[in-house]
C-alpha cells in the first residue's frame, strides 16, 4: 500500500477484492483518530463514512473547545480519555499547525448557590487530576471579563481551557490516517453486515466491504450499527445544541472562555471566543428524535438571545455572522461506552456526547490497546510518514493574505477572494490539491473559512461558487507549485 | 515574515472604488501633484453598479439614465482620465498608521501611506444569520448581492420559484435579475404596512413580475434540507402561519454599512447608520481620514453616493492646505420614526451638506411629512414636505431649515409632528 505522493481516496467503486484488516465505521474526529492509530502498525485499515466528507457529522459543528476535562465525573473513562486526550491534541495540534489558542476560562457563579458549588467544583477539579482552578471573587470576575452583565457574584478560573478548529482537527487526523496508507471510502453508508467465515461483510450503500475487524465509530448512528452485531446495549438521543457565532468586531469584548455552573442536563450556555475571531454564544440543549435535524429553532435562538442578554449584553449589540447547531450523541450509558468483542472481533465505541473533539486522539489509544489485547496482532510500522502540516485558519498565526514572502513566492495567496476571512484563491486551489479534497461548498468553507463571514457570501458566493466547479482552477494560474500541494 | 513590503506615498488613499470612492477620485486627482490612489478588492473597479445589470444610473450626477455596468465602466474611465491610479484585487486589511493603510495584491502587500484617507467601502445587505431566520440550513437562500454577481458575473443559475424578502427599491432589482435567469418570484414579503417602492416601480412592477407583495409579514423559518422546497411565512398581527413552496429565498435590504476599517481605527460610529459619524465635510473624528457613500447613508441611490464624493474632495483639499476645523459644533440627532440622519454634526463655517439635502430613513410610511427641528427643548423650525418618508428607502429634507440652528444651542433633534 503506497504511503505517500498517491493515496487512496475513493468515494465510489467497490473493494470487493480486498479484505481489510480492520473496517473503522465513521470518519468523525474519533473513527479519523482510530483509523490512524491503527494505521502506525502493520494493519491494512479502511476508514468508512456515509458521507461525502470526513467530519460532516458532529464533528462539524460543536463548540470547539479543548477541555483540561475539570468538570467531568471523576473515576470514568470520560475523564480519563479527556485528561489524556487535552495533552496528546495540544501537543498533535503543534505538531501539525490544528489552530489552538490556550485562552483559558472562567466559570461564573451567578447565585448563592452557585457561588457555593465553587469550592466542590475546584475539589471535583482535583479529582479529575487538574489542579489549576482558582476561586475568586466578584472584583477579578470583572477584572478578567469587564463586558460581563451585571450579576456575576464570583467564578472558578480555568487557566488551561482552550479553544481550537474542530475542522482542522478532523481533517489532520484523516489525512494523515490516507497519508499512513489508510483507504478512505466516502459514501458508503453501512446498512447491514454479514459474518463470512473470519470476515465481516459490510453492505454499503456504495458497495461491499469485506474486513477482518471492524470498529463502529458511527457517532449518531452507533447504536444502530452496534444492534446489526447483536449487541443491545444502548440508544443514542441526538440533543441538539445550537449555537451564534458573532462578528469579528465583538472579539474584543471576550478573550477568554466564560462558563456557567454546569447542571446536570449539560454544560450550559458559555460565551467562548473562536480561533477564527470571532465570539460563540450557546449552546442550548434540547433532545430530539429526528437524528439528522441540525437545523436552528425559533425557540433555540430566543433562549441564546435570552441567555446572552444576561451574560453580555455589549455582545448582542453586535452582528450576528452565523448560526447552526450540532447533534451530541447523547445515550442512557452515563460514561464512553468503548467495548471489544473478541469473539465478533467488532469494537464498539459509543456514548462519546460532548467531549469527543478533545478526547478523540485518546480513545483512538485506547481502542488500539483493547484490540491488541482481543487479539489482534499489533506490530508498529517503522517506516510512517511525518503527520501533515495542515493550512493555518487561525487568527493567532500568521494567514496566507499576510504573508508577503509567500505571495511573493506564489500571487494566488495575494488573490484575496473571500474578503470578510480573508482566504486566498491560493488556498482554495490548494485544497483541491490536498490528500483529501472538498467533495462540495460545505467541505471547501470547513477547509478554508471562505463564505463563513460576515456577508456569507454577499460578495463572495459567486466567485468561490466558480472557484469549487473548477476546483480552484480558473482564477488562479498556477505559477508555482504551493508548498501544500508538495507534502 | 512581513519583510519586503511595498510602501507607497500617495496624497490621497481611497478605499473602495465604487461610485463615491471613484467620483471622489475624480474630482481630487486633477487638483493634487502627489497623486490619488484608489484601491478595491473586486477584480473589477466600479462597486455595486458592476453587477447591477438594469437601468437606473446615473441620473442625478450623469444627467443620464444608464445600466448599473455602463455606469461603472464610465466612473472608471472618468477617473483614470482624471489621473487618478485605480488598483483592483487589492484588499485594504487594516491600518498602519493614523493616515497608512495595509493591503494585499498579488503583487504583495502594500503599505500606502497618504495625506489623508477616503473610506468608501459601502454598505451590505445582512444575510439569512444576521437576520435570525431559524430553520433548516438549506441551499438557495441568497442577498441581492449574491443573487446579482451569480446571474451577471458568473452566468450561474438559480431555482424556478423566488420568494424576496423586502418590497423596496433594490427587492425589485432583485426581481429583475431573477426574471433574467428564469426564475418566476412568487411573493414579496414586507414587514410594512404598504411596498415601500416608488409607485412607479411597485404597480407595473406587480404586473410586469405578476408577484403578490405579502404586507405585514416576515419569514420565520426555512424549510428543506439540502436544498429550499419552502419558507413559513408569519403574518405579524394575526401571528397567522403559511407555508409557501419555493427553491430560492433572496432576502434584500436590511443594509449594514461596511465599517470594519472605521472600527478598527477608533473612528466614532453612529449608532443609527452604524457608519463612521461624519460632519458636513464629511471629516470622521480621525484627522484626515474621511467617509463617503454608503457608509454614511444605508443606502440611497449610487448618483447620491456619487456626488458624495466630489463634494468630499474640497474638504480634503482644505485638509491638505492646513486649513483647521471651525470651532464648535452641534450634534444632529433624528428621533422616531427616523432612524438615523446624514451628516450628524453641524459647524457653522462648514459647507452646506452635499446637495443641501440631510438624508434621513424612516420606519414609517407619512405621505406629506411635516418635519421638525428641537432644539433645546423647543422646537426651533418646522416644514411640511410634499414627497412622503417611506421605510426602505432614503428620505432627503432640504437643508434650509438648519437656518434656525443655534451654532451654540447644543443637540438638534430632528423628527416628525
Ligand atoms: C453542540 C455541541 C458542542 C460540543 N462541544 C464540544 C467541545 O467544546 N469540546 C469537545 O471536545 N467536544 C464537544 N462536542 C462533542 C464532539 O463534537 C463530539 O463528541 C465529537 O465530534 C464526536 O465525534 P465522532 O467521530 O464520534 O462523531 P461524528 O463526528 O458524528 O462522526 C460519526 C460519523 O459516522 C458516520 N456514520 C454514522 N452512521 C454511519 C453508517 N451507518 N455508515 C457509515 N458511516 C456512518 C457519520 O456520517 C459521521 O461522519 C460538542 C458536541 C456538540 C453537538
Ligand atoms: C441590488 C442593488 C440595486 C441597485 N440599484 C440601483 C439603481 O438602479 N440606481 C441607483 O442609483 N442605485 C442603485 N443601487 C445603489 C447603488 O448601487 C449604491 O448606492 C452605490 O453602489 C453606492 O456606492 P458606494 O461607492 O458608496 O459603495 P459600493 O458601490 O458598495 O462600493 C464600495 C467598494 O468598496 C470596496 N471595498 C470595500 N471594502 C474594501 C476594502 N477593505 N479594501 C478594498 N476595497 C474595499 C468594494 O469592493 C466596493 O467596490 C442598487 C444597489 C443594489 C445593492
Amino acid at each position: 500500500m503506497s504511503t505517500t505522493g498517491e493515496t487512496a481516496v475513493s468515494t465510489t467503486g467497490e473493494t470487493m477484492g480486498t479484505t481489510f484488516d480492520v473496517a473503522v465505521i465513521g470518519a468523525g474526529i474519533v473513527g479519523s483518530a482510530i483509523a490512524r492509530k491503527l494505521a502506525g502498525y502493520e494493519l491494512n485499515v479502511a476508514l468508512l463514512d456515509a458521507r461525502g466528507d470526513v467530519g460532516d457529522g458532529t464533528s462539524k459543528a460543536n463548540t470547539a473547545i479543548l477541555h483540561t476535562g475539570f468538570d467531568a465525573t471523576p473515576g470514568t473513562l470520560e475523564s480519563r480519555l479527556v485528561r489524556e486526550g487535552y495533552r496528546l491534541l495540544s501537543d498533535y495540534a503543534e505538531r501539525t499547525g490544528i489552530p489552538v489558542e490556550h485562552t483559558g476560562a472562567l466559570l461564573v457563579a451567578w447565585t448563592e448557590e452557585e457561588l457555593d458549588a465553587l469550592p466542590a467544583l475546584k475539589e471535583k477539579a482535583e479529582r479529575n487530576g487538574y489542579d489549576r482552578t482558582r476561586i475568586v471573587g466578584r472584583d477579578e470576575v470583572y477584572r478578567q471579563v469587564p463586558h460581563l452583565g451585571e450579576g456575576a457574584l464570583g467564578g472558578l478560573t480555568v487557566p488551561d481551557e482552550s479553544i481550537i478548529c474542530t475542522w482542522t482537527t478532523n481533517l489532520a487526523l484523516a489525512t494523515e490516517a490516507v497519508l499512513r496508507g489508510v483507504t478512505l471510502l466516502l459514501n458508503r453508508r453501512v446498512r447491514s453486515v454479514e459474518e463470512r467465515g473470519g470476515r465481516t461483510v459490510l453492505r454499503t450503500s456504495g458497495g461491499e466491504v469485506n474486513a477482518r475487524w471492524v470498529v463502529n465509530a458511527a457517532g449518531l448512528g452507533a447504536d444502530v450499527i452496534d444492534r446489526l452485531f447483536g449487541h443491545d446495549r444502548f440508544t443514542v438521543t441526538p440533543r441538539r445544541g445550537e449555537l451564534l457565532v458573532y462578528d469579528k468586531l465583538a472579539r474584543p469584548l471576550v478573550d477568554k472562555i466564560v462558563l456557567p455552573v454546569p447542571t446536570a442536563r449539560g454544560k450550559g450556555v458559555l460565551i467562548s471566543p473562536t480561533v477564527y475571531g470571532n465570539v460563540l454564544l450557546g449552546p442550548t440543549a434540547e433532545d430530539l428524535t429526528d437524528r439528522t435535524d441540525t437545523g436552528t429553532s425559533e425557540k433555540g435562538l430566543e433562549f441564546l438571545l435570552g441567555k446572552g442578554e444576561k451574560l453580555m449584553p455589549a455582545l448582542l449589540r453586535e452582528e450576528v455572522t452565523a448560526a447552526y447547531a450540532g447533534l451530541r450523541a447523547a445515550s442512557d450509558h452515563p460514561d464512553y461506552l468503548i467495548e471489544a468483542d473478541a469473539g465478533r472481533r467488532y469494537v464498539l465505541v459509543g456514548g462519546i456526547r460532548s467531549t469527543g473533539l478533545t478526547s478523540g486522539i485518546a480513545v483512538g489509544e485506547h481502542v488500539a490497546e483493547l484490540i491488541g489485547e482481543a487479539g489482534l496482532a499489533l506490530t508498529p510500522r517503522k517506516d510512517l510518514p511525518e503527520p501533515p502540516h495542515m493550512p493555518n485558519l487561525g487568527e493567532a498565526g500568521l494567514r496566507p493574505y499576510q504573508d508577503a514572502a509567500r505571495i511573493a513566492g506564489d500571487p494566488a495567496y495575494g488573490r484575496v477572494v473571500c474578503f470578510c476571512e480573508r482566504v486566498t484563491a491560493g488556498e482554495i486551489r490548494d485544497t483541491f490539491r490536498s490528500p483529501i479534497p472538498p467533495s462540495g461548498l460545505e467541505g471547501l468553507r470547513r477547509r478554508t473559512r471562505a463564505m463563513n463571514g460576515r456577508c456569507q457570501g454577499f460578495f463572495c458566493g459567486a466567485e468561490v461558487g466558480n472557484l469549487m466547479d473548477t476546483k480552484g482552477g480558473s482564477a488562479c494560474e498556477q505559477r508555482h507549485p504551493s508548498p501544500e500541494a508538495q507534502r | 515574515m512581513t519583510t519586503d513590503i511595498t510602501t507607497l506615498t500617495p496624497d490621497v488613499v481611497i478605499v473602495g472604488a465604487g461610485p463615491s470612492g471613484l467620483s471622489a477620485a475624480r474630482a481630487l486627482a486633477p487638483k493634487l501633484g502627489g497623486g490619488v490612489l484608489v484601491l478595491d478588492r473586486e477584480s473589477t473597479a466600479g462597486g455595486i453598479p458592476r453587477h447591477s445589470d438594469h437601468p437606473g444610473y446615473g441620473i442625478r450626477d450623469m444627467r443620464r439614465f444608464m445600466s448599473g455596468p455602463a455606469y461603472a465602466r464610465r466612473l472608471v474611465e472618468q477617473a483614470e482620465a482624471a489621473g487618478a491610479t485605480i488598483r483592483t484585487n487589492a484588499t485594504v486589511t487594516g491600518w498602519a498608521g493614523d493616515r497608512a493603510i495595509e493591503a494585499t495584491t498579488p503583487e504583495g502587500r502594500i503599505r500606502v501611506e497618504a495625506r489623508a484617507v477616503v473610506l468608501a467601502t459601502g454598505a451590505r445587505e445582512r444575510p439569512r444569520p444576521a437576520r435570525l431566520i431559524p430553520g433548516d440550513r438549506a441551499r438557495g437562500v441568497y442577498t441581492t448581492g449574491h443573487l446579482q454577481n451569480l446571474v451577471h458575473l458568473r452566468h450561474g443559475k438559480v431555482g424556478r420559484r423566488a420568494v424576496i424578502v423586502g418590497a423596496e427599491l433594490v427587492s425589485w432589482s432583485a426581481a429583475l435579475t431573477l426574471r433574467e435567469a428564469g426564475c418566476r418570484t412568487v411573493l414579496m414579503t414586507t414587514e410594512y404596512p404598504r411596498p415601500d417602492s416608488y409607485a412607479l416601480f411597485s404597480v407595473p412592477g406587480r404586473i410586469l413580475f405578476r408577484t403578490r407583495v405579502a404586507t405585514r409579514t416576515r419569514v420565520r423559518r426555512i424549510i428543506g434540507r439540502p436544498e429550499l422546497e419552502a419558507v413559513e411565512v408569519e403574518n405579524i398581527d394575526t401571528g397567522e402561519r403559511r407555508v409557501v413552496e419555493c427553491d430560492t429565498l433572496i432576502l434584500t435590504g436590511d443594509w449594514i454599512p461596511d465599517h470594519e476599517l472605521a472600527r478598527a481605527a477608533g473612528i466614532t460610529l453612529d449608532p443609527g447608520t452604524k457608519g463612521p459619524l461624519v460632519d458636513s465635510a464629511l471629516r470622521t473624528d480621525r484627522p484626515g481620514v474621511f467617509a463617503v457613500g454608503n457608509m454614511l447613508h444605508p443606502v440611497d441611490t449610487a448618483d447620491i453616493a456619487a456626488i458624495d464624493g466630489a463634494h468630499v474632495a474640497r474638504s480634503v483639499i482644505a485638509w491638505l492646505n492646513g486649513e483647521s476645523v471651525p470651532a464648535g459644533q452641534v450634534r444632529l440627532v433624528a428621533d422616531a420614526p427616523f432612524r438615523w440622519v446624514s451628516p450628524e454634526i453641524l459647524r457653522p463655517g462648514d459647507p452646506v451638506p452635499s446637495r443641501r439635502r440631510l438624508l434621513l430613513w424612516s420606519d414609517r410610511y407619512i405621505p406629506f411629512p411635516q418635519v421638525v427641528l428641537r432644539q433645546g427643548g423647543k422646537v426651533v423650525a418646522r416644514r411640511r414636505l410634499w414627497w412622503p418618508a417611506a421605510p426602505g428607502r432614503v428620505f432627503r429634507v432640504p437643508t434650509g431649515i438648519l437656518s434656525a440652528v443655534d451654532p451654540k444651542g447644543g443637540t438638534v433633534h430632528i423628527g416628525t409632528r
